[in-house]
């Protein structure tokens, strides 16, 4: 064991397993309106743009842009665009969006707890993406520099040796 | 027992965070670069604007570590001045060291700035201990980082014979390793690493799904295509699948990366002063896991030399984040040559 390893990291057991939820869900899943993950979705992107999290220049290339995130497992998806400085949710699928994730929800998870990077996911073909691959760069790696403030050793992922 | 100097860990940063996620797990430096073509990996959105340079040098220092700055790209005609400038902001900010592979900025660096110190790129393709002592002699490089086209033996044979400090690869992505000269991705694209600093650059890549598979498109040309359950590599054409005879199959390079963990004794005892990991396209996460494991092994070799050996539990980790899910001992293990 190092002893450069941050205390967070020692203590650190908590990680999310891949799992993949019954067909169930998303069969019902895919019959419940969808217009609420947009609506939460854009309103937390929303917020992180007030708070500055996200780098304003690469915001800017964002602009006009559309976006789809299908959560396969549980059949929701989320349709949104980017104009005008916000995160808009749109009420019905675009036919072909600029920009597409597809994954299950413990992808989605492990992504957002930076348990697992997206390339990783990729490799293992458990996440997709299609469309405008430049802008899948800018909003991996928008994402991977955010700094987000300290959540204590029980969201960051991962084990110690 | 024997004692062993153990290389440093020289980890890759993509961004602020990946840079604080390798020194909290044990990186002893981290290599960042400016978010232009100065560098071998300039992705949208991806590197460090000043402010974050300087916040991530202040994190590193103020923790005993280093960072180095990657300006491994070739300056291109009439455009001098960008890589010039990106050599004297590295001085001014106070970076451990700058990456350099083009001789002219070798050159342009060792005059303006007779302190900083300068490591020869991997880019720079130095294969032999002729060209690591020129370099020495001509621009007085401090360290080495070799290609991976050689084997253990023959990047022992560079130590013996060299002064300075030779850096290795120790875990990444693999390309067909012709390093500083690989033009394959100009052919389907007009751009390469050494133009424009990224290999297959986003723009022209196309991911098609169908039902029950993928393909891989680059600026138009099918390179790849994927069954369900395949895994998946880069877009490059380096380990695109070719029909050659009649039949499909990965004619140049199959997706995979370089792991040493199996020789990693080899590689202490032969005196290699540094182990690169590759990777700064790639996430925070990625970054953390790959450090801890390798922090983990070579901790393992400091405290016990003798009866090193690899934990199946560093291979899995390090097998998930490989490419192609597979992972190789590369040109290192070549007992026929």
């Amino acid at each position: 064991m190092s002893e450069s390893l941050s205390p967070s990291l020692l203590v650190t057991n908590f990680s999310i397993p891949s799992f993949r939820l019954p067909a169930l869900v998303s069969r019902i899943g895919r019959r419940l309106p969808q217009w609420p993950h947009a609506v939460a979705l854009t309103a937390a992107l929303n917020a992180a743009t007030r708070m500055k999290v996200l780098p304003a220049d690469s915001l800017e290339l964002l602009e006009g842009r559309t976006f789809l995130i299908e959560v396969l497992d549980t059949g929701g998806v989320a349709c949104f665009a980017y104009r005008g400085g916000y995160f808009r949710p749109l009420f019905s699928a675009p036919d072909a969006p600029d920009l597409a994730f597809r994954a299950n929800l413990s992808a989605f998870l492990q992504l957002a707890v930076r348990q697992e990077d997206p390339d990783t996911l990729f490799f293992n073909r458990a996440l997709s993406i299609e469309g405008d691959t430049e802008l899948g760069l800018i909003v991996k790696n928008m994402l991977d520099a955010i700094e987000w403030p300290a959540l204590g050793p029980f969201i960051r992922g991962g084990r110690s040796y | 027992m024997q004692q062993q100097k153990i290389p440093e860990l020289v980890c890759p940063a993509g961004s602020l965070p990946a840079l604080k996620a390798a020194i909290d797990s044990g990186a002893d430096t981290v290599y960042i670069g400016y978010k232009n073509d100065t560098n071998a990996r300039n992705f949208a959105g991806l590197n460090f604007d000043r402010k974050a340079m300087m916040e991530g040098i202040n994190y590193a220092h103020a923790r005993g570590k280093h960072v180095l700055m990657a300006i491994n790209t070739f300056p291109q005609p009439g455009r001098e001045a960008d890589w010039h400038a990106a050599v004297d902001g590295a001085a001014d900010l106070g970076v451990d060291a700058v990456i350099l592979a083009d001789i002219g900025l070798l050159d342009y660096a060792s005059r303006r700035h007779p302190d900083l110190r300068l490591h020869l790129s991997v880019q720079g393709s130095a294969t032999s201990y002729e060209a690591v002592n020129f370099a020495q002699r001509e621009f007085g490089i401090r360290r080495a980082v070799l290609p991976r086209v050689l084997t253990l033996a023959q990047v022992e044979q560079v130590i013996k014979n060299t002064s300075i400090e030779i850096e290795v690869f120790g875990f990444g992505s693999l390309c067909v390793m012709n390093e500083g000269r690989c033009w394959l991705s100009s052919y389907a694209t007009g751009e390469s690493p050494n133009t424009v600093g990224a290999c297959s650059p986003a723009k022209y890549v196309k991911w098609e799904k169908a039902p029950g598979q993928m393909s891989t498109r680059l600026n138009g040309i099918l390179i790849d295509r994927y069954g369900d359950n395949e895994a998946a590599g880069y877009p490059t054409l380096c380990k695109g699948r070719f029909e050659v005879n009649g039949a499909t199959y990965y004619a140049l390079e199959e997706p995979t990366s370089l792991n040493v963990l199996e020789i990693l004794p080899e590689i202490v005892k032969i005196g290699a002063s540094a182990i690169k990991v590759e990777g700064r396209q790639r996430s925070p996460a990625y970054v953390t896991q790959v450090t801890r494991t390798l922090r983990a092994a070579l901790d393992e070799l400091a405290r016990d030399f003798d009866h090193f050996k690899v934990k199946p539990a560093w291979q899995t980790e390090l097998g998930k984040v490989s490419e192609g899910v597979q992972a190789t001992l590369g040109a290192y293990n070549r007992p026929w040559r």
